[in-house]
């Protein structure tokens, strides 16, 4: 039942060349864990800098990947497809954003410590083994990898309770969801006799398909999955942790590890598990009604923005998941568009938090961001372009990512479910609006001009830019999104 | 032709460019509001060539500009105008003026964000009206909303957030049933182009579903009844500009929306669903007409009438459907829908101007309530003859713009049944009750209290908006022929487009 071709040592070294970024980042986090031991409080500063230039080489090392078609290399472990070289791109990217934004906030709050980037590294480490994965193994290993480093994030501030209880919650959760995972691949592997998502593949083509051991491990796969994405009913972690955890690593589990659990219900479902699409996709389904309806409705009655923005993360997954159960090609690009659009709108969104915030001041309040208009009418117009793009409003790039996946289910005529998905977003237009409402219809209630480093500053401005920008003209992305998934 | 034939892309891009612009002054107030002027009076000189090179006689879209924008959901910047949307653009180009001149004394707050907003929203409407292509009509239609949200939310009067949040909600709800419609045809069709949607066969099912979506987007803009109770809240809220512009213009895409859309892309399921229409469209009528006699608000009464109108033009729009049925030859449709186009104009004209009369009132009394009127006429006699103009051509008196559409569609509507024009030709009773009662207890009798007796006439500034307008509304009263000759191959062509089914044999 073995698939794997008879181990050569020659064969895998010659497969290193493809996972060198993996390696270079590897190698970079461990290089900047020791270099930062070297450094004292005043220079703590460049482990931020050789974080962001890691990243930065390693996005390059990615890119300049010539990937034709679909490379299996390490003996089926690492598999290198377009779609992989995309989301490891974004998700370099974006992490890179990321730490831009929290250093600052880090700073101020005087826990600018080089921990923080090294885990940093070494979740998208995680993320980068998951998104190229060839087989069950390296899947989870990267997940793990990437979740164990969040479980620390989140606890990282050291002096508050708060994100003591949701870095517990977050682990005694996350572990139980891991199991899940595992044990639904144990299942598929018993069934299929193999680990290598292309074999698997194969197995389930050739009249496993109806297999009810199958079915069965698929729905502990989807509860895996669903819980890494945060779909509902897999959802109660979200609002606890995004509230709980500082905010600079609220927005790093928000983005990066998003782009981690799509990759991975890509690589589970319709790369390994195609055969049994008809399965998977009614699961899905349940799963992205409740998504949209609990996450846009509930969201209306928080008043901690990043509870908000928690429960809008949780209405996004399920018109990701709209893509995803369409089960076409169409479908793929649609979901994989609208992932790195939600993306990076909501690195933006939490980047606004992370700049309005002060010592003593997490400015995650609603209300904090009453007359910010009066206060600074730049960033109050990039707030509002985030907001109006999360709510799907055209010309911005969230109203693009809608239109692919309502597209994408009229496509396989689930008619039906295209109404409930525009019907949840204009409940959801509701509390963006809101945020817009307080920032442009109120009158502020403090006076406090607004700080951040002149590089944040421009970097906040072109993240929100982009999402206006690519509103505008989304081919580009779009041809991309459509190259990865043929 | 002139402006390399861009000369649409020009009229859309101009204003929105321009109130970046506006944008960028911030606190240099003069500044802003004399850029807004040459801003939006360049746009009114270019649309002016539009008309001017019009050429009539062909139904064909003119000005016609198209590339390519979005290859991967074939989608393309496709732009042209017919003589349906033609005068749409001229009326908007006209009346921003008007409200950037009406708005340059009355606004205290944030003076150059109110008219980079306007400025923003004249180059998003007349994208609306000259849109060809199926998603760039959705992204011009929707992006519409932002400004207009704002401007009732930051300008508008004490329940302001709660009114446009409505606004924006009804709308949106509406506009994304749209959407879903526009895609399914799109992935029928291969193509979000207009014509393409306006020549696919499609079934009767198909038909009635997309009608239906459809509707829900337009019925809410028109507004028809019972979905029209985001109007009197968004216009008595609104700043007066900005109760202009949803009168004037914005009310008249959902209009505008069934014409292009609705009922070329589904005749069967409009002519199937045409009692639906008829049936809202009488009742808004007669029913909204009673409900405007009982308001005590000046800008809620003509927010009431709005509605009242406009279901005088979704009944001109659908008439024809009842003409063919009860007597069997289609002569009078054309009538009905020419009538029906004729009476967006002339209301766009008409509301607009009532409107603003009274922001006049409202900038020197602070006040809405007719209650706190009364004799106006004995201080403000320059206004107070605008005012009776404006309300006679509200109540559709002959010699104005307000009598042509509603004579048409009365006419059109005695063709099909004299029932259906008995009810039509309430509104001819109940308009001038509540118009004129209006006038009668605001601008006639004794001087009502002391406010009043210190009124200042109209200052230059205001006499010039008022009587543009006043003009405007008799050229269309007397001499519409230009105007109809403009509209007329379109609607013939819309005429015939009604009669072929669509039904795939």
């Amino acid at each position: 039942m073995n698939s794997l071709a008879p181990f050569s040592v020659s064969q895998f070294n010659a497969g290193l060349i493809y996972a060198c970024p993996e390696i270079f980042l590897g190698t970079a986090a461990c290089a900047i864990l020791m270099l930062d031991l070297l450094l004292n409080d005043t220079q703590r500063r460049w482990t931020g800098v050789l974080a962001v230039i890691s990243l930065a080489i390693t996005a390059l090392l990615v890119w300049v990947q010539p990937v034709s078609s679909k490379i299996v290399a390490l003996g089926g472990l690492f598999e290198l497809d377009r779609m992989a070289q995309v989301l490891k791109v974004v998700t370099l990217l974006i992490v890179a954003v990321v730490f831009v934004y929290s250093t600052d906030y880090l700073k101020r709050r005087a826990i600018l410590k080089g921990e923080y980037y090294v885990l940093g590294l070494f979740a998208t480490l995680g993320a980068l083994v998951l998104i190229s994965a060839g087989s069950l193994i390296t899947l989870y290993l990267g997940l793990e990898l990437m979740s164990l480093c969040l479980y620390a994030m989140v606890a990282f501030d050291r002096e508050s309770g708060i994100a003591a209880e949701s870095a517990i919650k977050y682990f005694v959760l996350g572990s139980m969801a891991s199991g899940t995972l595992l044990y639904g691949m144990s299942i598929v592997y018993g069934v299929t006799g193999n680990l290598e998502l292309a074999a698997i593949a194969g197995a389930v083509h050739n009249g496993l398909g109806g297999n009810i051991g199958l079915v069965f491990g698929i729905a502990f796969l989807i509860v895996g999955v669903g819980f890494k994405f945060g779909a509902v009913p897999f959802h109660m972690w979200i609002p606890d942790v995004y509230e709980g955890s500082p905010t600079c690593v609220t927005v790093f589990i928000g983005t990066a590890s998003k782009l981690a659990a799509f990759a991975l219900a890509m690589r589970l479902l319709p790369e390994a598990l195609a055969g049994s699409q008809g399965d998977w996709s009614q699961m899905l389904v349940v799963l992205a009604v409740l998504s949209m309806a609990i996450g846009n409705l509930v969201a209306i009655a928080q008043s901690n923005l990043k509870r908000m923005l928690a429960y809008s993360t949780i209405s996004h997954v399920g018109y990701v998941l709209l893509g995803i159960l369409s089960g076409t090609a169409q479908g793929y690009q649609a979901s994989m568009f609208y992932m790195i659009s939600y993306v990076l709108v909501a690195a933006g969104a939490f980047g606004m938090i992370l700049l309005l915030a002060r010592h003593g001041f997490e400015a995650d309040k609603i209300v904090d961001f009453r007359g910010l208009n009066a206060r600074s009418p730049w960033f109050a117009g990039m707030m509002a372009i985030l907001m109006f793009s999360l709510a799907g409003l055209p010309p911005f790039i969230g109203f693009w990512a809608k239109l692919g996946v309502i597209q994408a289910v009229l496509g396989v005529n689930y008619t039906w479910l295209a109404v409930v998905a525009v019907l949840f977003s204009v409940v959801g237009a509701y509390f963006y609006l809101r945020i817009v409402k307080l920032m442009y219809f109120d009158e502020p209630t403090e006076t406090t001009t607004i700080g951040g480093s002149v590089l944040m500053r421009t970097v906040l401005s072109a993240n929100a830019l982009l999402a206006f920008g690519l509103g505008v003209l989304p081919g580009t992305l779009l041809q991309l999104c459509q190259r990865a998934l043929q | 032709m002139m402006f390399g034939g861009h000369l649409l892309s020009l009229l859309i891009w101009l204003p929105i460019a321009g109130g970046v612009g506006v944008l960028a002054l911030k606190d240099r107030e003069d500044a802003a509001k004399w850029l807004s002027l040459i801003i939006s009076g360049l746009s009114l000189v270019l649309s002016v060539p539009l008309f001017a090179s019009f050429k009539t006689g062909t139904f064909a879209m003119q000005f016609v500009e198209r590339s390519p924008w979005i290859s991967t959901v074939h989608s393309e910047y496709y732009l042209g105008v017919d003589g349906i949307s033609m005068p749409l653009i001229l009326l908007t180009t006209f009346t921003t003026v008007l409200i950037v001149i009406a708005s340059w004394e009355n606004i205290e707050k944030r003076v150059a964000q109110y008219f980079a907003a306007f400025l923003i929203l004249e180059g998003l409407m007349i994208g609306v009206f000259a849109a060809l292509d199926g998603v760039l009509f959705y992204v011009l239609w929707e992006a519409m909303l932002i400004p207009m949200f704002i401007i009732i939310g930051v300008w508008g009067g004490p329940r302001r957030v709660y009114a446009t949040i409505k606004f924006f909600l009804y709308t949106f709800l509406g506009s994304l049933l749209m959407l879903v419609a526009l895609i399914y045809m799109y992935l029928k069709s291969g193509s979000y182009e207009l014509a393409v949607f306006q020549h696919m066969p499609l079934t009767l099912t198909e038909q009635t579903f997309i009608f239906l979506a459809l509707f829900a987007a337009f019925a809410v803009k028109v507004p028809m009844w019972p979905v029209h109770t985001w109007l009197p809240d968004a216009h008595v809220e609104a700043p007066t500009g900005g109760s202009v512009v949803l009168a004037a213009i914005m009310l008249k895409m959902g209009g505008y929306g069934f014409v292009r859309f609705s009922l070329p892309i589904a005749p069967d399921a409009s002519r199937k669903l045409d009692w639906l229409i008829i049936g809202l469209s009488l009742i808004a009528v007669v029913y909204i007409g009673f409900v405007a006699l009982a308001q005590r608000d000046m800008k809620k009464l003509i927010a009431y009438s709005s509605i009242a109108h406009m279901g005088f033009v979704t009944l001109g729009m659908f008439i024809g459907f009842q003409i063919v049925a009860s007597t069997g030859r289609t002569s009078g449709i054309e009538l009905g829908i020419d009538g029906a186009i004729v009476q967006m104009l002339s209301h766009g004209l008409v509301s607009g101007a009532m409107f603003l009369c009274v922001g006049v009132m409202y900038d020197r009394v602070h006040s809405r309530e007719i209650s706190a009127y009364g004799g106006v006429i004995n201080t403000m006699p320059k206004f107070a003859a605008f005012m009776v103009l404006f309300a006679l051509a509200n109540s559709g008196l002959p010699g104005t713009s307000g009598f042509i559409g509603e004579f048409m569609v009365i006419l059109a509507s005695f063709r099909a049944n004299v029932w259906y024009a008995f009810l039509a030709a309430t509104i001819l009773v109940l308009g001038a009750a509540y118009t004129l009662w209006l006038v009668k207890r605001v601008i006639f009798g004794e001087i009502g209290n002391d406010k009043v007796a210190a009124l200042q006439d109209l200052n230059s500034r205001e006499f010039l908006v008022l009587g543009a307008l006043a003009v405007a509304i008799l050229l269309v009263g007397l001499w519409p022929a230009p105007l109809l000759d403009v509209m007329r191959a379109s609607t013939q062509h819309l005429a015939q487009q009604l009669l072929v089914s669509k039904i795939a044999p």
